[in-house]
């Protein structure tokens, strides 16, 4: 379908002249698109900061010994990349870009229920970025507890700990905000006829994880501002010198951090529910289960948080709770990948590069989380804590799911955003390097933590040496997909052939407006009137149109 | 209608907020619940039921505001949110006077005094000056934003039609005044 069939006189949003002009048109503005757009911009920097400081940590890891750094240097390193990649980039991920420019329209509404809030988290994210690059210029260097902040090391550390947490306050803050806005949007601006079992599953995976959003964002809010009061205070809440208990910390600081893995991966999840229908022109299996799996997924994921503190002492009951609870998330998780396989069997399917990524996907997922029963099992769990094993897993779940996901959703949506196409062959390489590095990088992670290797350590002993060397290269692989897949997309950005409204014949909102979508996204607010993934009924209204058709012929 | 729904979510982070607070109190009164109680006797109960009397009264005004503005009555909106800041203020002194007194007493974060009592007194004290003043910064920001709505309904920019600020407002003020009705006996009440 070429656009210029449909409109004549449509203008779309990057053309559209807003009460301001050049730069200001963009950071002043209160288009949930272009808000999207920014966000995709600043999250793709900060992606590609904390790429570069993970491929130094590895080359570090080259060669024993001091390779290219030392230890403080080191710790420093971990430090910032697990703040960036978690905190800049997983976090606000999905939703604050594709959420943002997507969610409205496939809800049919011409905005998100608060546009100028929506903004305000836009400022506030960037705000949080920049103290957070400003704090490692501040007196007493780059920071080094880890992205955890563990107490007591972070009230002693001379590193400039509070402005760091002042930053991920701010971020917090924007997170809720967003989660907020996400949850009145779909409340109130569904378009007519959209029920809520009628509403896309990216909708739903949004409206769980809005709800992880607001509910536990607060709690880690006011746990770091704690330690930055303890700082500058010397209250003492969290001082065990003080009679502060360090293990209150760390489960304060869990009961937000676990669920917000799944504010990384339900979105995710979400999306790959999009993907899959359309590129297997199948309606999705099981529709209300996946809906429904994303709430439990959030609800279960409030109780499973003492798995991260096995081994820092802990009752013997809390820790049977805590790992039984722990296995539950497999069941909700588990639905979700079957429901997904039992899309793509016996669909059509069409095999382009957003597809890969979400195969792939599905692969490195399945390895994360069932190495994740792993970890949450207890005599295992001793074995392995606080070592490579970990860093795996949370590689494979995070970086391999959300990571992934994030640019499976970049090469679906590319076209809807920016117009235009790229070229499917480059993309499908991208794909195979970046899955092919991966492997090499943390499958070897595995291994390296049962064998004893200890994370967060600048050096190793000789009998890890091959397997670094090896996870190092991987490591070399992964970027060079990652480049390969910037070029490719940059090119297309520049000068892709136009796309029209539908390039994959996809079902839901976003398919039926132009590319790109015009300011408010629709003419006509749409009337629906059937299910997002309903192939079923295209195909039956196809037929129909072709025997009409014939019989139209016959007539003749 | 959306604004409403937006404000409630608000008020439950904020909620959650101090829910996390809370909870560490709760634990730390379970870890050390002797040296809390030695640690409550201390503090001016009188002040403090004062203080909530003053709050009570202070929602009571703002209240009475929003169905002033409902009926039309501008200039009497404007005056019971006057009211409302003014007890605000007097909250607002009332333990500014509370806490230099515990300061002249030598109980501060840090201070000699404070570190020679047991661990538990710390904490409480430790807890009694950040729920406190998380809470006197929550009183600020009410003063704040009631003070704007003054000015935007002598502005005509809240009006009877469309007073949906002036009530969000409102909540927001609501939700000052109950978290120190569940600070008021943690502090002064259990002992
Ligand atoms: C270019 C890709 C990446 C490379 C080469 C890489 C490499 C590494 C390495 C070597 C470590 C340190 C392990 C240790 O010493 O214990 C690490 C830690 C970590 N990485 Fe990555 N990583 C990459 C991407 C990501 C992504 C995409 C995420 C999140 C989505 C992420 C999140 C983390 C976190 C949270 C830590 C823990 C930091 C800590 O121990 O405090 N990484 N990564
Ligand atoms: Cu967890």
């Amino acid at each position: 379908m070429a656009d210029h069939v449909i409109h004549g006189n449509y203008v779309d949003f990057y053309d559209e002249k807003g009460p301001h002009k050049g730069i200001l048109a963009w950071i002043l503005t209160t288009d949930h698109k272009r808000i999207g757009l920014m966000y995709l911009i600043a999250l793709t920097t900060f992606f590609c900061i904390g790429a570069t400081i993970g491929v130094l940590m590895r080359l570090e890891m080259l060669t024993q010994g001091r390779t290219i750094m030392g230890p403080q240097t080191y710790n420093s390193l971990f430090t910032l990349h697990g703040l960036i990649m978690i905190f800049l980039f997983v976090i606000p991920g999905i939703p604050a870009v594709f959420g943002n420019f997507f969610l409205p329209i496939m809800l049919g509404a011409k905005d998100v229920a608060f546009p100028r809030l929506n903004l305000l988290s836009w400022w506030l994210y960037i705000t949080g970025g920049v103290f957070a690059v400003l704090s490692l210029f501040l007196a007493g260097g780059p920071i080094d507890t880890g992205w955890t902040f563990y107490v007591p090391y972070s009230l002693r550390t001379g590193t400039d700990v509070s402005w760091m947490i002042l930053a991920a306050f701010i971020l917090g803050f924007s997170s809720i905000l967003t989660g907020l806005n996400f949850i009145t949007t779909i409340h109130r601006l569904r378009a007519p006829g959209m029920g809520w079992f009628r509403m896309p599953l990216f909708a739903w995976s949004l409206y769980a994880t809005a709800w992880i959003q607001l509910i536990a964002t607060p709690i880690v809010g006011i746990t770091l501002a704690l330690v930055a009061i303890e700082r500058l205070f010397g209250v003492g809440l969290f001082d065990p010198a003080l009679g502060g208990d360090p293990i209150l910390y760390q489960h304060m600081f869990w009961i937000y951090s676990h669920p917000a893995v799944y504010i990384m991966i339900l979105p995710a999840m979400g999306v790959v529910s999009e993907i899959i229908p359309t590129f297997a022109h199948r309606t999705i299996f099981g529709y209300k289960a996946v809906a429904i799996s994303s709430l439990a997924i959030a609800f279960v994921g409030y109780f499973v948080w003492g798995h991260h503190m096995f081994s820092s002492g802990m009752s013997d009951t809390s820790r049977w709770i805590f790992s039984l609870f722990t296995f539950l998330v497999a069941i909700p998780s588990a639905v979700k990948v079957f429901n997904w396989t039992a899309t793509l069997y016996k669909g059509s399917i069409d095999l382009q590069a957003p597809l890969l990524f979400v195969l792939a996907f599905i692969f490195v997922f399945s390895i994360g989380g069932l190495t994740g029963l792993v970890l949450g099992a207890l005599a295992t769990d001793i074995h392995l804590t606080d070592t490579y094993f970990v860093v795996a897993h949370f590689h494979f779940v995070v970086f391999g799911g959300t990571g992934f996901i994030f640019f499976a959703a970049l090469h679906y949506w590319f076209p809807k955003m920016f117009g235009k196409l790229y070229n499917d062959n480059v993309a499908k390489v991208a794909v195979s390097l970046i899955t092919l590095g991966f492997l090499m990088l943390y499958f070897t992670f595995f291994i390296l933590g049962y064998e004893g290797m200890p994370r967060r350590y600048y050096d190793y002993l000789p009998q890890y040496h091959g397997l670094h060397v090896f996870a190092t290269v991987g490591s070399w692989v992964m970027i060079s997909g990652f480049i390969v897949m910037f070029i490719n997309l940059f090119k297309a950005f520049k000068s892709g052939k136009r796309a029209g409204m539908n390039p994959w014949g996809g079902m839901t909102l976003e398919w039926t407006v132009p590319s790109p979508p015009p300011l408010e996204n629709f003419e006509e607010i749409p009337v629906i009137t059937h299910g997002p993934y309903d192939y079923h009924a295209q195909e039956e209204a196809k037929e129909k149109q072709e025997e009409f058709n014939h019989s139209a012929e016959d007539e003749k | 209608m959306g604004a409403k729904i937006g404000m409630w979510l608000f008020l439950l982070t904020e909620l959650l907020l101090f829910g996390g607070m809370f909870l560490i109190y709760g634990a730390y009164r379970y870890m050390n619940n002797e040296d809390f109680h030695a640690a409550g006797q201390g503090m001016n109960t009188i002040i403090g039921a004062f203080n909530t009397v003053i709050l009570l009264t202070s929602s009571l005004t703002v209240a009475m505001s929003i169905t002033a503005l409902q009926k039309g009555n501008k200039r009497l909106s404007i005056t019971l949110l006057g009211f409302t800041i003014f007890f605000a203020v007097w909250f607002l002194i009332n333990k500014y006077f509370e806490w230099s007194h515990e300061i002249r007493n030598g109980i501060y974060p840090k201070s000699p005094e404070l570190l020679n009592r047991s661990q538990g007194e710390i904490l409480f004290f430790g807890l009694y000056y950040v729920m406190t003043g998380i809470h006197g910064i929550h009183v600020i920001i009410g003063i704040v934003i009631l003070s704007f709505m003054v000015s935007f309904i002598a502005r005509d920019k809240v009006t009877p039609a469309d007073y949906s600020k002036l009530e969000n407002s409102g909540l927001y003020w609501h939700l000052v005044d109950i978290i120190w009705i569940f600070l008021f006996p943690l502090f002064y009440l259990l002992r």
